[in-house]
């Protein structure tokens, strides 16, 4: 075997070696210097490791067995990006009793889902793919889990557990059957043979409901609001924007190109989940009281929205697709952020009623997270109006008077979904309360990871660059 | 080029910068129009003068694509006059003074952009910036149901611009060219019929909503109802403009085929809001609500015109946008300053005003007096010409709506001069109304100000009606004829 081949999965050697110093460092570092000798490590790792993927070519490995295109390169940049921020803001939190003395596991668990992460959106083959699927989950259930004197905590691993194990048994039964049907795994050569059959269409539709679960489109989404509510705040913006984003970019690019044969069929299919993954989202969303939980069910909405670009299956589709989970995660980690720093100097809790008045006492921070939520409404100037309109644009492409159709409920559904990130506007300025939240100092790291994304929210729509990178990265 | 940033975000005394910033812009917008006028007189017929084109999304052909013709030119002057106006009639805002001002330049340049923009995805964009921070004006400094009404006005809003958006996705799409400019698709004007029927409807109603087309308009009194003043005065004077102004340019321009086929669906909805929003008003107790419903009636004149589909109609329907425009202000500037001192916009509580506040009971007289086309102001000289254009039309339907609207101006008289009548001339119903005071000097400043154009307007409209005909002789010009 020629271990050079190594040599081509920069990205990943470099996370791997990164994943080791955090916790050989882990290990020697003792004494009251540690928190702080710790972050700084793993954050300039984090960012080193964004120069690393930002230089990184297309490569191949073990007879395409890696095959990280440009577009992946360009997406693991988006992913470390989201790891670095859910590491900075994340701070104020493991400061706390509980959590301090395992500050080094939450980050070496960060890097190895990200590892995972990475495999999954560069592999070419089947079992490579899920050899990354598992790599990002099993990490991802101890994260959920970390706060482990908070009963809501453990429910909420429990249950990310059980429906991880699920949705990959279902996964692995679909890969089965498209190896029973093409001989093959190797995604050129499943394309090159794959033909519409019950047993293929068959191993389509698992293969999509056991990606569907990473996403939490609806029908697969029963787990996501008690995981998002239970888990520790950084890593429920961690499991909605990052894992997320990485699990919409893999549906697509295998949808489009390996099954890119039975286009007819999962078209279809996606027009279904997201038709219903958009509007039974926000019908759940008007509903919520609790924050983390409302942020459940507009990450679910907002994951329809992510894979209407894969509908369009044109040329617009996926720099799409990338942009809009680039935006999203400046705009998500943004409100993430606040609501984490809130809860950590707060009383605790993350009920909608804790914010209001909360322009009186804290006007930056509202202002901040008034800011995000446009973001995510989807209203210009701020970032995620463009997203939103270049998605809409990506599936028209596709042409037929169903995508219009469906483009059409979805930009009705834009509706509903202004109106409940109004209402948490509302609480901020509108509400009267006797008692608001203190005013509050925010730390160091908190004011960067918000001062990042709040960047983010106000330069990716109007710089058109940072679409124009996007776009040149998938055309190669 | 008028672009919108011209203020300072780090302001302390916003006061001044926002005086000096609105009367730049003021001073600015007049430069454009006798710049305007002298580049037309010295022989430029372009359609777009001052244009201008940056390549800004280049995958999908979206470009920051900027120009006037005549009709922005006067868009751009109303909009100047009304921020600068609105500035005075808000001196006194409190709490959080700088904040409102924030939130009312986002909005401005929202509108500025808008009318300049000649790009289908850079026009919405502005689009949906002057309408969001609607939602935090109204809700935060509003006044009464506030929360309410600032929670529909938005989400009616914005359904509309989603309905806007699927019609633009439409256009690019379909146009064969793939582009997003909307004089290359006019001049091009590829759309197959068929697509043009389908998307006009969505397009039509998106912007109708904000014109307050009938029966899309019920956002629009309570929203005016509760707003601060000069969000009231912004709002009922230039942004229900946009609706009409996106009519004209996009539906109409870029659909023409289905702009004369369905064009009789959307009179008669016309038709009705003209008639309906006048009879409504005559019902109405709260002063604010009248004016809405006076909007309601006028703004539906503005689309029954451009419906009408003649030249002389057309420069009726933008004239009547631009003197609308003014005379709504003036009237909900003179409302907030009324209600500012009585705590009280009920007609039945109000009464004898003339001899406590003369000057704001004059002034309120005036703008009545213009708002039911007295000769000598612009709603006379408005409304004049819509009705003669539409009369062009010499088959018996366009006969009868013209007729049916023209009986609008009845009831107008009739509502605003029981208004007058009952909170101007009767008897002092609260004693503690003779203590208040008239106008300050920032109020009767805007005041003046708004009635100097309105008369301004009404006696000198050559110029306006010639700049504005000239510029909807190309959109016309697309439009098959009957």
């Amino acid at each position: 075997m020629d271990y050079s081949q190594f040599f081509n999965m920069i990205p990943e050697a470099g996370l791997m070696a990164a994943l080791v110093i955090v916790f050989l460092a882990d290990l020697i570092l003792k004494g009251e210097k540690k928190h702080t000798t710790l972050s700084l490590l793993t954050g300039l790792l984090l960012v080193a490791q964004i120069a690393v993927c930002f230089t990184a070519e297309p490569a191949e490995a073990f007879a395409g067995l890696y095959t990280a295109t440009a577009a992946a390169q360009v997406m693991k940049v988006i992913l470390t990006a989201g790891a670095f921020i859910v590491v900075v803001m994340a701070q104020s939190w493991l400061e706390q009793k509980d959590v301090q003395n395992k500050e080094g596991e939450f980050y070496e668990l960060i890097i190895s889902t990200l590892l995972g992460m990475y495999m999954m959106i560069s592999s070419g083959h089947f079992l490579m793919f899920f050899l990354g699927l598992e790599m990002a989950s099993v990490p991802m259930a101890c994260l959920v889990a970390f706060d482990k004197f908070k009963k809501e905590s453990a429910e909420g691993a429990a249950k990310f557990v059980l429906t991880a194990t699920f949705s990959s048994g279902v996964m692995l039964y679909g890969i089965s059957f498209i190896y029973g049907a093409c001989g093959t795994l190797y995604f050129d050569d499943v394309m090159a043979q794959i033909t519409a059959t019950p047993l293929t269409i068959m191993g389509l539709v698992f293969f999509f409901s056991g990606l569907g679960f990473k996403i939490s489109l609806v029908p697969f989404h029963f787990w996501t609001a008690d995981t998002y509510q239970g888990a520790p705040t950084a890593v429920t913006g961690y499991l909605s924007v990052v894992s997320k984003g990485a699990a919409a970019f893999a549906l697509m690019t295998i949808l489009t190109k390996v099954f890119a044969p039975m286009v007819e069929y999962w078209e279809m299919l996606m027009y279904i989940v997201i038709v219903l993954t958009i509007t039974i989202a926000n019908l759940f969303a008007l509903r919520q009281t609790e924050l983390k939980r409302f942020m459940a069910f507009s990450s679910i909405s907002q994951a329809g929205y992510i894979m209407l670009a894969a509908v369009g299956n044109g040329a617009m589709g996926l720099p799409a697709l990338m942009y809009y989970v680039l935006i999203y995660v400046a705009a998500n980690m943004a409100v993430f952020t606040i609501i984490n720093v809130v809860e950590t100097r707060g009383k605790g809790n993350t009920e909608m009623s804790v914010f209001d008045g909360f322009y009186t006492t804290n006007p930056k921070l509202s202002f901040l997270m008034t800011l995000a939520l446009f973001s995510l409404a989807g209203i210009p100037p701020f970032a995620g109006m463009f997203c939103k309109f270049f998605v809409f644009m990506a599936a028209a492409e596709q042409g037929s008077n169903i995508a219009y159709a469906v483009v059409f409920l979805a930009l009705i559904n834009t509706v509903p979904s202004l109106y409940y990130y109004l209402k948490i506007v509302k609480c901020m300025y509108i509400n009267k309360t006797d008692a608001p939240l203190a005013p509050f100092k925010s730390d160091c790291a908190t004011r960067t990871a918000l001062a990042l994304c709040t960047a983010g929210v106000l330069l990716f729509g109007v710089c058109s660059c940072v679409y124009g990178w996007l776009v040149a990265a998938t055309a190669m | 080029m008028l672009l919108g940033l011209w203020i300072a975000r780090n302001v302390n005394q916003v006061r001044g910068v926002m005086v000096a910033g609105s009367s730049c812009l003021l001073a600015m917008s007049i430069w454009l129009t006798l710049h305007f006028i002298s580049e037309r007189a010295g022989g430029n017929t372009e359609e777009m003068i001052l244009h201008a084109s940056t390549a800004w999304f280049p995958a999908l052909h979206i470009n920051y694509e900027v120009g006037v013709d005549g009709i922005s030119v006067v868009m751009l002057l109303l909009s100047s006059i009304i921020v600068f106006t609105g500035t005075f009639a808000s001196w006194k805002l409190k709490p959080l003074t700088k904040e409102f001002f924030m939130w009312f330049t986002l909005l401005s340049t929202g509108v500025y952009g808008f009318f300049i923009s000649i790009d289908l995805f850079t026009m919405f964009m502005f689009y949906e910036v002057a309408l969001i921070p609607m939602y935090l004006l109204i809700g935060f400094w509003g006044s009464g149901r506030k929360e309410y009404a600032a929670m529909k006005l938005t989400l009616m809003l914005m359904g509309g611009s989603a309905l806007i958006i699927l019609g633009l996705v439409g256009i690019y799409f379909f146009n064969g060219a793939s582009t997003m400019s909307i004089l290359e698709i006019a001049h091009n004007n590829h759309i197959p019929a068929a697509v043009q029927n389908v998307l006009f409807p969505f397009v039509f109603i998106g912007f109708g909503v904000l014109g307050a087309l009938f029966p899309f308009h019920t956002w629009s009194p309570i929203g005016h109802g509760c707003a601060p003043t000069s969000v009231s005065m912004l709002h009922a004077g230039v942004l229900m403009k946009l609706g009409g102004y996106g009519c004209f340019r996009i539906a109409m321009f870029l659909l023409p085929q289905a702009a004369n086929d369905l064009a009789w669906i959307f009179l008669i909805l016309t038709t009705i809001s003209v008639v309906y929003g006048a009879f409504s008003a005559c019902v109405q107790t709260d002063l604010k609500f009248i004016n809405a419903y006076s909007s309601v009636s006028h703004c539906g004149l503005v689309l029954f015109a451009l419906l009408m589909m003649t030249k002389v109609s057309c420069t009726g329907a933008i004239l009547q946008m631009l003197s609308h425009g003014l005379m709504t202000a003036l009237f909900f500037a003179l409302i907030g300053m009324i209600y500012g001192r009585t705590h009280t916009r009920d007609i039945r509580e109000l009464g004898g005003l003339m001899k406590i506040m003369p000057f704001l009971s004059v002034g309120y007289v005036i703008a009545g007096l213009a708002n039911l086309g007295l000769p000598g102001f612009s709603g006379f000289i408005a409304e004049m010409t819509i009705f003669n254009g539409s009369f062009e039309n010499a088959d018996t339907f366009h006969r009868c709506c013209t007729v049916i609207a023209i009986t609008s101006i009845v009831v107008t008289a009739v509502y605003i001069l029981r208004t007058v009548g009952f909170i101007l001339f009767e008897k002092v119903k609260n004693p503690h109304f003779e203590e208040l005071t008239d106008a300050t000097w920032d109020e009767r400043f805007a005041v003046c100000c708004l009635i100097f154009c309105v008369a301004g307007l009404g006696s000198f409209p050559i110029w306006a009606s010639h700049v504005i005909s000239d510029a909807v002789v190309p959109i016309l010009s697309v439009i098959p004829t009957l």
